[in-house]
């Protein structure tokens, strides 16, 4: 049997990496990622892990750092937030199509300016075109079981790619909650050996990583991320089927929480969605056929299963936390109007931008949330096509 | 009645936000005691950094600029381009400048950019409560060096003004303390004499503080000075690092 505690989402994300035992960890502090490193940091004083930990000065050498760590044939992570990420958004796309399956806890904040440590996904969103596969989190149990499933994801050889997980800053990072926690055997086991097919202290197989690549060859090495991550969603899918073996935890690309014969369907990633899902077991004893998708893989997007999940939907909301300037509506909202495209009838879908900068969002907005689902699906009109919750206007 | 210590006009009436026995509020008083001895508050402009004193615009009545992690110094050397006349300083911490900012600090300096730097070395990450920083001396207990810092997997603590004094782009370096009233005066003088040096002779000139972190040193206000004294001065020794060009 393993164990269940209490912790908090930056104390679970140190111990799945405890578990993990990568063999390098490169990072460097900012709020409200610090405590993960600073955890972990522990467990490499107390000689409970053999990973080798650089502290290094900047986020951009620690995501270089891994990068050398990982392309000479060693597991290698690290954690970050919000700016911390944008600092090393050069070489993100780098690890992504030199495929080096390096597995980072995100901790989603805002991003500067003006400067702000709270939560919103403008990070995370900002690098969904980064070649990263990213997985959100609801929960402090999600952010364990994710990082977990990382390691599989990122290194199978159909996949060979970085792997972000994100948890919403201060409200899971540093919220405690009650965490199953597997046998360190289980974990390894499940986990296996991380043996890279290039590694560069494979001096009998030479290979040289990231060379320049023109317009002789850049094109097709990119058509091969394509290719890759687009398999990433079948590879998601059959580890959340092991990880349930080992667990009793299921994991799909998405979950669908009452979405049977729901005509009024939000959908919302990270740790909303929780809310949202009070918010529907409410309405669902007041008699409102309400639903919720929940995002887990923003990318690879799972097209069919979303379009798949939605096609019955009478209206369906979706909540953004992050805005793309200049777009008609938020980074979720853009990918599944999209997805519902190919939809033969079609489904009413209105916008909503919230908590941005770590503004609160709660039951009352998400219920008038439902409320304007409910008009938009008798009505059939919709009013405001993107629309802003808890925001002074 | 002769009022004879007030608080400066350059600084604003505001709530302090640092810790008890911090030396951000002292040097900030300095700075402004300085902007009005030389009448300069209206053509004064700060730059925050991130870190403990990322809020310090809170404090100046001058005009402030926050910026990104460490890049004060390039953004400092944006705005001295422009408003030549201006007095520019820049205030930052050693998570700032001597870790993820080393690049700007080094290359302003290198390009001998006239502007003022106010460096506070606490050897540790203060903001984010007492990581390691490169200052950080060895064996030095932190959050992620627990058994204190060992050269062997974290490397020698950074001296910043040594690091600078061999470009000559840099015209005066000089690391002080604000453990006690005398070495207080004394970084007056040097923050006055960096000023001067923008001012009349249009040159680079940076000045490293000593200043206590009680609370990421898990001491008491007393105690950090002590351990400031006995731990940080013997490593970071007190002097004129190097001083190019000598008022008369």
């Amino acid at each position: 049997m393993g164990k269940i505690v209490g912790l908090t989402g930056d104390e679970t994300a140190a111990e799945a990496m405890r578990q993990i035992n990568p063999d390098v960890l490169a990072a460097y502090p900012i709020t409200p990622q610090t405590e993960i490193v600073q955890n972990f940091s522990q467990f490499v004083a107390n000689g409970v892990v053999s990973t080798e930990m650089i502290r290094v000065e900047s986020e951009h050498s620690a995501m270089s750092a891994c990068i050398g760590a990982a392309a000479s044939g060693a597991r290698a992570m690290t954690a970050t937030s919000a700016n911390g990420l944008a600092l090393m958004w050069e070489i993100c796309y780098i690890a992504a199509s030199y495929r080096l399956p390096i597995v980072m806890p995100l901790v989603n904040r805002a991003l500067s300016g003006p400067i702000n440590i709270h939560c919103d996904h403008s990070d995370s969103m900002g690098a969904r075109d980064s070649g990263w596969i990213q997985l959100y989190s609801e929960n402090c149990q999600e952010i364990y079981d994710n990082l977990i499933q990382a390691i599989r994801i990122a290194e199978d050889k159909e996949v060979l790619l970085p792997v972000m997980v994100t948890l919403d800053g201060f409200i899971i990072s540093h919220a405690m909650e009650r965490v199953e926690i597997l046998e360190d055997e289980k974990v390894t086991e499940f986990i296996g050996e991380y043996k890279n097919p290039y590694s560069l202290l494979d001096v009998d197989n030479p290979v040289t990583w990231g060379p320049l690549d023109l317009y002789d060859y850049y094109f097709e090495h990119k058509r091969q991320q394509i290719e890759a991550i687009e398999k990433a969603g079948e590879v998601i899918q059959r580890v959340g089927k092991e990880f349930k073996e080992i667990s009793g935890r299921s994991y799909e690309l998405m979950e669908n929480y009452r979405l049977e014969g729901a005509d009024l369907v939000i959908v919302a990633a990270g740790s909303t969605a929780g809310t949202v899902k009070a918010v529907v077991n409410q309405l669902r004893e007041e008699g409102v056929k309400a639903g919720l998708l929940k995002i887990r893989a923003f990318r690879p997007f799972p097209v069919r299963e979303v379009s798949q999940a939605l096609k019955n939907a009478k209206a369906v909301a979706i909540l953004d936390r992050s805005v793309s300037f200049g777009a008609e509506g938020g980074p979720i909202f853009l990918e599944i109007r999209s997805a519902l495209f190919e939809e033969a009838k079609r489904v009413p879908v209105v916008n909503y931008i919230y908590g941005l900068g770590g503004r609160d969002i709660g039951i009352d907005e998400i219920k008038a949330v439902y409320k304007n689902l409910e008009r938009i699906a008798q009505t059939k009109k919709i009013e405001k096509l993107v629309g802003y919750l808890g925001l002074r206007e | 009645m002769r009022i004879g210590f007030k608080r400066p006009e350059s600084m604003r009436n505001s709530p302090t936000h640092y810790c008890p026995g911090c030396g951000h509020g002292i040097v900030h008083r300095l700075i402004c005691e300085i902007v009005d001895e030389l009448r300069i508050r209206e053509k004064t402009i700060g730059i925050c950094p991130v870190g403990c004193s990322v809020i310090a615009y809170d404090y100046f009545y001058f005009d402030m600029v926050e910026v990104a992690h460490g890049r004060a110094p390039a953004v400092a050397t944006g705005i001295k381009r422009v408003q030549t006349e201006k007095v520019v300083f820049t205030y930052q911490g050693d998570g700032d400048l001597a870790s993820i900012g080393t690049a700007e600090i080094v290359h302003a300096a290198s390009r001998g950019e006239p502007f003022s730097v106010i460096f506070i070395n606490n050897a540790t990450y203060g903001m984010t409560g007492g990581q390691m920083a490169p200052t950080t001396l060895l064996g030095q207990k932190t959050t992620t060096t627990p058994f204190g810092r060992d050269a062997k997997e974290a490397g020698y603590p950074l001296k910043v003004c040594e690091l600078l004094s061999s470009l000559p782009g840099v015209a005066y370096l000089e690391r002080i303390a604000v453990n006690n009233p005398v070495n207080i005066r004394k970084t007056k003088k040097a923050i006055k004499k960096s000023f001067h040096l923008q001012i009349e002779k249009n040159r680079f000139s940076l000045v490293e503080i000593l200043s206590p972190c009680p609370t990421c040193w898990r001491l008491s206000p007393l105690e950090s000075l002590k351990w400031l004294e006995e731990n940080m001065i013997p490593y970071y020794s007190l002097e004129v690092v190097k001083d190019s060009v000598p008022l008369p």
